[in-house]
């Protein structure tokens, strides 16, 4: 395996793109792409067999319907998390073998793009595409919207996630990942140090999907704001409508930060910019802070929404309303403001002084506060609730042991003199799995049995349901605690290999828990496949979990149109409300509804933003300008199409609605 | 609580009608960039002073020179003003009548920002001299960026005010665009103060 890179050339044509950057000499990149590969044809050629190319393109890839994108979210936040939890298995694997003179199976060069690639993968592909696809998904049919604020600006942001995913996929096979650590701190990061195509593919490909996430910030704010059922008050939305407005607000206000910080280190690398190199008056530490400011509030961007699956699980499974509405809002609502000023808890050992180290050590165990509410909210709904154990209960109460020993051992690294023995070590790895697997993960898991229903007309496999959750959770106490255990001792991050062999061991432990937890994801693909395959056993009605929240008002799977009927409601819990009511949809007087069209611009614009982020990485200036003009014509040519709706006629209406009566 | 008792629901009377989302949606979006630029503006704030042995404000600052390029994007904000009173009128011509001084104020701004930007590099002043120039370029150029994707839209709005005369989506598009440049407007205050006047004091 080569540990040097290739030597720099270029040429106008192929920038600095040689065929000595096709990784064709390391044996696991050439099985995963004949795989891949494999696979791959497969697909196309099955896809070409039963004719589908035409609905996948226009039902599906031009489609600006929320429900539709939201499902695509979650198709590629499952399909990320096999190629990031790839790594994962190959960084257990590896470190339970190098122990003492052992050297593994991956030379460092190969380990850090591994650590690197599953870091950046999970976060921006797997947990943003999965909350994101669980908004897009529930929020609007929550409010009694037919559709998002703004339809075409959700389907261009979800291409360009797409379009970020790929760029970080393709580095892969043409050229290397970096080798910096998920948030690629410099001088490291700079220009002098990471040489080569990694780093720039980490840049381009986390800047095209910021530019998608941001935009679906502000379009799923605005719907909020604007698009709400006649009626609806802010104080009767629904708790997860009120996790996702805090957890779009949070997007709105950190992305661009991290856009701005990310354009700076790219000037740094490009342009011969000094802001963040060792020398000019540059200084590394601008960065260090400027990226925690993005990446804090981005850790409760993606565990906030997730708080709201599972208000509204516990409150459905329990049979009473969430218990402390206003303090489970309120206490979001100082989440999101606490979120913006405990960054510096990231780096207490940068050695800004006791004060001010002090200062955001305090700041971040407040936050323990207004999430113990929560805690204690979501037990007291429970509370003399008659609770009904399905598989997302059993999500929601392992993430509540879970996600308490997580939040325990943050208060502890929150202390200072703390920190500064466990700063980067595994310890804080432990931290964050313990809150992010436990929080995060979990409410995916949860969110996904309790809405499939509803977006497919029929119930996830419940054996397998069981499985999959006992296999994640005991798994993930396998994996982690031995970390626990090894920060204590003082076992640094990112270890490629290490001395002292008395840690295998844990290493051991760890990797065997890693195991339980593919068993875990092979076990959510099984259940997928027995599920679709015995659907029609399966088939459930339009509130198969007897539910509180206007979603369920809809058919299972909804309408395009969501509802019928536009409603005007008073009160929480429209949909409960609705069941006392006795309410059932009128059958006859149906008007034409009003719907926005699909468009492929979407998804033209991100195949050339794409193609200009392969370009920038390898220099193919005339790609890049190709590209760029492009995506700026597109975009422009886009605004002068006046015609962006359509109406639903009353005939199709009520032929659908008489569907969904006899389904 | 009273609250449940009172809840209720029904089949609205008549089709409901959301107003566009358009205003909310821009207002949030300006409010994202104006982010990116408190970046900039902190970038500038910490490193504006790592002079690196290069040249410093004063030695590269022409107050004269800046205070020209502040005064034509003011006026263009003014005449921004003029072409919306029109539009509110109704009448087209003069819309775009003021929309072309608009841009043409826009355009020379640009150009004196450009003749800067080549002065400093032709002087050995250029980004790559010191953080204080990196951070300086950074925060100019991202504003003049902005402008120069503000000129572009007035453009296409202009054809296509042509095209379909001041319709509801025209007007729309019209008032983001309004927004859009005063916005630009307030953040070239905030430069004019930040970057240049306060470090030639």
């Amino acid at each position: 395996m080569a540990n040097a890179q290739p030597a720099e050339t270029f040429s106008p044509i192929f920038g600095r793109l040689t065929l000595d950057w096709i990784p064709y000499h390391e044996p696991i990149l050439v099985a995963t792409f004949a795989g891949v590969a494999l696979g791959g044809l497969v697909v196309l050629a099955l896809m070409t067999y039963f004719k589908l190319w035409g609905p996948l393109w226009r039902d599906w890839v031009t489609s600006v319907d929320h429900k539709k994108i939201g499902i695509m979210y979650m198709i590629l936040g499952f399909i990320m998390m096999i190629r990031g939890f790839a790594d994962a298995l190959m960084m257990r694997a590896q470190q339970a073998m190098a122990a003492g003179e052992a050297a593994g199976y991956l030379p460092p060069h190969h380990f850090d793009q591994v650590f690197t690639a599953h870091g950046v993968i999970m976060i921006f592909f797997v947990a943003m595409a999965f909350v994101t696809g669980i908004m897009n998904y529930v929020m609007p049919m929550q409010i009694g919207a037919r559709d998002v604020a703004f339809p075409f600006l959700n389907n261009f942001s979800f291409w360009m996630t797409v379009a970020g995913a790929l760029l970080v996929n393709i580095s892969l096979f043409v050229g290397e990942f970096a080798r910096v650590g998920w948030l690629a701190f410099p001088p490291l990061s700079g220009a002098n140090y990471s040489t080569g195509p990694g780093m720039d593919y980490y840049l381009w490909a986390l800047q095209i999907a910021g530019i998608g996430t941001t935009l679906s910030g502000i379009n799923l704010i605005a719907t909020i704001l604007k698009m709400r059922a006649p009626g609806m008050k802010l104080m009767d939305m629904p708790i997860f409508t009120w996790t996702a407005l805090i957890t779009n607000v949070l997007i709105v206000v950190a992305f661009p930060v991290l856009t701005a910080t990310l354009a700076l280190l790219t000037l740094d690398r490009y342009a011969d910019f000094h802001f963040f190199t060792n020398d000019f008056g540059g200084n590394a530490m601008m960065y260090i802070n400027l990226i925690w400011i993005w990446g804090h509030p981005e850790v409760y961007i993606l565990i906030i929404p997730c708080f709201g699956v599972f208000s509204e699980i516990v409150s459905t499974f329990s049979g009473k309303p969430i218990f402390g509405y206003k303090t489970m809002v309120w206490a979001t609502a100082c989440i999101m403001v606490l979120s913006f000023v405990v960054w510096l808890h990231h780096f207490f050992t940068m050695g800004s002084g006791a004060s001010v180290n002090t200062f955001f050590g305090i700041t971040t165990m407040i936050i323990a506060v207004p999430t113990g509410v929560k805690i204690f909210n979501w037990l007291f709904t429970m509370y003399k609730g008659r609770v009904r154990l399905e598989v997302p209960m059993y999500w929601t109460i392992g993430f509540l042991i879970t996600f308490t020993i997580g939040g325990m051992t943050g208060v502890l690294l929150a202390v200072p003199p703390v920190d500064f023995q466990l700063h980067n070590t595994l310890f804080l790895i432990a931290h964050f799995h313990n809150v992010i697997i436990g929080g995060v993960v979990f409410a995916v898991y949860a969110a996904v049995s309790y809405w499939w229903p509803k977006a497919f007309g029929f119930k996830l496999n419940d054996k397998w349901g069981k499985r999959t959750f006992w296999f994640w959770f005991v798994g993930f106490y396998f994996a982690f605690m031995p970390l626990y255990a090894l920060g204590l001792m003082g076992v640094t991050r990112r270890m490629n290999a290490y001395p002292d062999a008395a840690w295998q061991p844990y290493f051991i432990v760890a990797a065997f828990g890693a195991v339980l937890i593919l068993l875990g994801i092979i076990s959510t693909f099984v259940n997928f496949y027995v599920s679709i395959r015995d659907r029609n056993e399966n088939r459930v009605g339009n509130d198969p979990w007897d539910a509180r929240t206007l979603e369920w008002a809809t058919q299972s799977p909804p309408a395009p149109y969501n509802f019928p009927f536009d409603l005007q409601i008073t009160g929480r819990e429209a949909f409960w409300t609705m069941k006392k009511q006795g309410f059932t949809w009128p059958k006859e007087n149906y008007k034409p509804i009003h719907m926005p069209k699909g468009t492929a611009t979407g998804v033209m614009i991100s195949a050339l933003a794409l193609a200009f982020g392969f370009a920038m990485v390898w220099y193919i200036w005339w790609l890049a300008i190709l590209a760029f003009v492009g995506m700026l014509g597109l975009g422009i040519a886009h605004t002068f199409n006046y015609k962006r709706d359509y109406y639903i006629p009353v005939d199709e209406v009520a032929a659908t609605e008489a569907k969904g009566a006899a389904a | 609580m009273s609250h449940s008792q009172t809840a209720s629901v029904s089949i609205a009377d008549h089709e409901v009608h959301h107003d566009s989302p358009t205003p909310i949606g821009f207002w949030i979006y300006l409010m994202s960039d104006c982010i990116i630029f408190g970046a900039l503006f902190a970038t500038y704030a910490v490193l504006g002073g790592g002079f690196a042995g290069g040249p410093g404000p004063k030695d590269l600052f022409e107050p004269g020179f800046v205070a020209i390029e502040t005064a034509l994007l003011l006026f263009s904000s003014i005449t921004f003003g003029l072409a919306m009173l029109q539009a509110d009128k109704g009448k087209r011509d003069g819309t775009m009548m003021w929309l072309v001084i608009t841009g043409l104020l826009g355009a020379g701004f640009i150009a004196m920002e450009l003749y800067e930007f080549r002065h400093l590099i032709h002087i050995g002043a250029g980004p790559d001299r010191s953080a204080f120039l990196s951070s300086f370029f950074a925060l100019v150029g991202t504003h003049g960026l902005h402008v120069t994707g503000g000129i572009i839209w007035l453009v296409t709005l202009l054809t296509q005010i042509k095209a379909h005369g001041l319709t509801t989506a025209n007007m729309r598009r019209l008032g983001t665009l309004s927004m859009f440049w005063h916005f630009l407007d307030l953040i070239w205050i905030g430069v004019f103060s930040f970057v240049y006047l306060v470090r030639l004091i």
